[in-house]
């Protein structure tokens, strides 16, 4: 933690009172930027696979998500879109509410939802390509 | 806290486009996050099997189910060319107002284009 002139006086207790900065900020600026710039590509990639493919009916939709280069690339962005989803919606939720209950409980929900989302989606992508 | 001064707010500004382009980064995003749901539903339905998967394509295939997908070009369309924008800015460039308001043009124009394509194919 570095100690800045004006917080040189200033206990953790007393800024975090005055709800001062919890010192993680820059921490998730970096990661909405990282998995935003990783998860490009592979969702260019894969929309472009997708159309070249095309999945009209329940084989060719199986196939394409069941071979490996679809297959690991939608397991990549799966983790790296739910980060960047509940990183993003965590800012916005921040923003608008403010009744403390509320808030903590839209936080929470945020980051369940997410994290259930992309486990759900890894589930049903193992399932695929294993073919159980 | 609550008596500290506010800064003037939206009333006082005229127009402008990179409002617009501001307040779309955001709603787009939300909107995307709803987005990966439904797709991650998509991929639950094919791992349950065709009859399964038969239901949900019919969903998708219905007029509602159609116009989410145009939405969901739109959306892609709008938040991936704006967010490639977020990311020059944070590089340092892209501030002159006269880059800012073209940019918030393409990004615009981006969306729609998104949202053309998926509805010229599901339509
Ligand atoms: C389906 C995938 C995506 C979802 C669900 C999503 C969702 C979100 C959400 C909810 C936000 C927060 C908006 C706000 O705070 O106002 C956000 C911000 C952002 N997104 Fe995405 N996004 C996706 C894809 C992408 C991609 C591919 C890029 C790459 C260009 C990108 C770039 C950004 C950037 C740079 C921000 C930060 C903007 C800011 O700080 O205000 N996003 N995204």
């Amino acid at each position: 933690m570095s100690q800045s002139q004006p917080s040189q006086f200033r206990t953790p207790l007393s800024r975090a009172r005055g709800l001062g900065s919890a010192q993680s900020g820059l921490k998730h600026w970096i990661k909405q930027r990282l998995t935003a710039m990783v998860a490009l590509p592979l969702l260019v990639w894969l929309l472009y696979a997708l159309v070249a493919h095309g999945v009209d009916s329940y084989a060719t939709a199986r196939a394409w998500v069941s071979a490996p280069q679809h297959a690991i690339p939608l397991l990549l962005a799966l983790v790296l879109v739910f980060t960047h989803a509940a990183l993003g919606l965590q800012v916005v939720i921040e923003d608008y509410i403010h009744k403390p209950l509320s808030k903590i409980i839209l936080l929470v929900l945020n980051v369940l939802v997410a994290a259930l989302a992309a486990f759900a989606g890894i589930f049903a992508v193992l399932r695929l390509s294993f073919g159980v | 806290m609550s008596q500290r001064p506010l800064s003037p707010h939206l009333q006082v500004w005229r127009w402008h486009v990179t409002m617009l382009s501001s307040i779309l980064h955001r709603a787009s995003g939300v909107a995307l996050y709803g987005l990966a749901l439904l797709a991650v539903g998509w991929l639950l339905a094919l791992s349950m099997g065709p009859t399964t998967f038969a239901g949900v394509q019919t969903v998708l295939g219905s007029v509602l189910g159609k116009l989410i997908l145009v939405a969901a070009g739109g959306a892609v369309g709008y938040h991936v060319t704006n967010g490639i924008r977020h990311l020059v800015w944070d590089a340092g460039h892209g501030f002159t107002p006269k880059v800012a308001s073209m940019a918030s043009w393409i990004s615009l124009i981006m969306g729609v284009v998104g949202a053309a394509w998926v509805a010229g194919r599901v339509f």
